[in-house]
């Protein structure tokens, strides 16, 4: 269903546009478009919490960051086999997030944006800490990983091989919010005592997407690494997850797409205004807020809506007056 | 007399210096209806929340099915067969009717951690759940999004819900709350098309309903059973009339129809 149609067809277009670009724009925006795409994937895993869990988390830079730095370590070390470090990187994020998620997940509300960001920030002191690391510093990395036979030295080839990652997160994420599971966390998010009454228990839930997001990001770190080739405790900071929530709702919450337009949105802003004022956030904060007030979804929402292809990611579209007089004469009852 | 399903033992819950369960011993049999009914404040919520698990009585206990559940949490009482329904509409709404039940069947599975199978492609789940829809009145509102539909709609899915964790118990917490005539009249007889399948405990203030639906009813008042026993015993009960339907109040005015 989604595959094809309307909604389908832009998909395809956008994916069109991310192969073809790269041969034409050199290699300045081939770079850009490849941080685009990793941080289009950590806005993703924000997306999975915020969007399909109702968990705001103001601490998902620390998972991105602890991928970066296991990542950046072994790299240092010498094992440069992508294909060994990588998925190790996520390892370590996902147990982090693991360690977090199930401290944190016992409170809710404002109270779990506030643990996630204090947690977020033992990581980044501890990362700061780390004297023979470069401590506040970082540090650089020798080189990129290699994946079997290919160079990722080459930054076009290396945006090809993020950008193939991001379309199978997309995918994979994809599979899980429509699965049983992903029925049980958007559950949870609509109604958990609700959710709780029919007899799922929230916690293990939250705490499983809590783990897959943390994975997610460990990868985008991971990928960040490699593409600057250096890593500091900047990549954990607290503004970042910050930039993370303003991804996914300049760009859509509850999307899975909506994010990596609010990254490519969020970054291109930055890059151009950047270039006339070290204060663009003073026409940023005005942008996000407007986004709030006056547009219903973001930037996903509004070309989905724009083309027409508005019916809800997998659900059957109803013709909502009718239905409801078609159902003033099925009275309760009256099956039995 | 028959064997209980739910015992309530000596149950008290205090907030401050508002004791607002104050010694409730109450069983239920298996296979009646037994209706709860008190004046506003009476301690009905607060029993109800004790009995599904989102509060901790301070003393006393719950056996459910011959087990003590006073220390389980919600989700794990659910699965042991004590359904609900809330007192204000409590459903999914992001997910259709339909989906709203479905994740109710899969709810009675022993996990859903399973994570790559569109759950709206499994017909273990969705089979149920539209027989479910159809079995409170909804068939034709199958696809509608949960949100909108209206507060009559709305009550009979949660009964839709609540049927489908394949529970030995219904805990009804005012099926009939904010509903019209018509739409209580409807649910009345959807009630009384459940009885006798399932133990229900029922909680309401709809004299109407309560009279021809209960086989039994116990009057709840300042957190204290004051009476219990049929519906003829409690119409005829000297202390309930005081309490709770008021002196002036004939006995027309309670009339059963059932």
């Amino acid at each position: 269903m989604t595959l094809f149609g309307r909604r389908g067809a832009l998909l395809f277009v956008l994916l069109a546009v991310a192969i073809a670009l790269p041969p034409y724009c050199g290699t300045y925006y081939t770079r850009f478009a490849t941080q685009i795409a990793i941080y289009g994937m950590a806005a993703l895993s924000v997306d999975l919490l915020l969007g399909y869990s109702g968990l705001i988390t103001f601490g998902q830079a620390a998972l991105f960051g602890v991928g970066a730095y296991a990542a950046g370590m072994l790299t240092v070390y010498g094992l440069t086999d992508a294909l060994l470090t990588w998925p190790l990187a996520i390892l370590v994020s996902m147990l982090f997030a693991l360690a977090i998620g199930a401290l944190s997940l016992r409170t809710r509300g404002f109270q779990f944006i506030m643990v996630t960001l204090a947690f977020a920030q033992m990581v980044y002191y501890f990362a700061q800490s780390l004297r023979n690391w470069g401590g506040d510093d970082g540090f650089t990395l020798p080189q990129r990983d290699s994946l079997k036979f290919i160079s990722l030295a080459d930054h076009t080839t290396f945006y090809y091989v993020v950008l193939v990652l991001l379309v199978l997160v997309v995918l994979l994420a994809n599979r899980i919010v429509k699965s049983e599971f992903g029925m049980v966390i958007r559950g949870i998010r609509d109604n958990e005592r609700r959710a709780a009454a029919v007899g799922f228990p929230p916690y293990p839930y939250k705490l499983v997407i809590f783990v897959i997001a943390g994975g997610i990001a460990g990868l985008a770190g991971a990928l960040m690494a490699n593409h600057a080739k250096f890593v500091s405790p900047a990549t954990m900071s607290w503004q970042l997850s910050g930039e993370l929530l303003a991804m996914v709702i300049l760009g859509s919450a509850n999307s899975l797409i909506g994010p990596i337009l609010g990254a490519a949105f969020f970054l291109a802003f930055r890059d151009v205004l950047s270039d006339f004022t070290e204060h663009w956030m003073l026409f940023f904060g005005p942008l996000l807020v407007a986004r709030v007030l006056l547009v219903k979804d973001g930037i996903w929402g509004m070309l989905v809506r724009a083309t027409g292809a508005d019916d809800k990611l997998g659900e059957p579209k109803v013709d909502f007056p009718e239905a409801l007089e078609r159902a003033a004469d099925s009275k309760p009852g009256a099956a039995k | 007399m028959s064997e209980s399903l739910l015992e309530i033992e000596h149950l008290c819950k205090a907030f401050g210096a508002l004791v607002a369960t104050d010694g409730v011993t109450l069983a239920i049999r298996k296979g009646e209806t037994h209706a709860l009914i008190g004046p506003n404040g009476a301690g009905k919520t607060t029993l109800v929340g004790q009995l599904t698990g989102e509060l901790r009585p301070d003393a006393g206990r719950i056996i459910f099915d011959g087990r003590d559940i006073t220390e389980l949490s919600t989700a794990r009482r659910a699965r042991l067969g004590l359904a609900r329904s809330f007192q204000i509409t409590s459903i999914f709404d992001s997910f259709t009717a339909e989906g709203n039940v479905a994740l109710a069947v899969q709810a009675t599975e022993r996990h859903s951690f399973r994570f790559w199978k569109p759950a709206e492609r499994i017909a273990r789940l969705r089979q149920p759940a539209r027989q479910l829809i159809a079995d409170v009145g909804l068939s034709r509102l199958g696809n509608v999004i949960a949100s909108k539909m209206s507060h009559g709609q709305h009550r009979q899915l949660e009964l839709g819900m609540a049927l489908a964790t394949h529970p030995t118990m219904l805990l009804l917490d005012e099926p009939m709350a904010g509903l019209g005539i018509e739409e209580s009249r409807a649910m009345s007889k959807l009630l009384a098309s459940v009885k006798g399948q399932y133990t229900i405990l029922l909680i309401e203030h709809d004299m109407d309903a309560v009279f021809s639906l209960a086989d039994r009813i116990t009057v709840l008042v300042g957190g204290r059973i004051v009476a219990s026993g049929t519906a003829d015993e409690i119409r005829n009960h000297p202390g309930v009339r005081v309490a709770y339907l008021g002196e002036e109040d004939d006995a027309g005015d309670v009339r059963a129809n059932g």
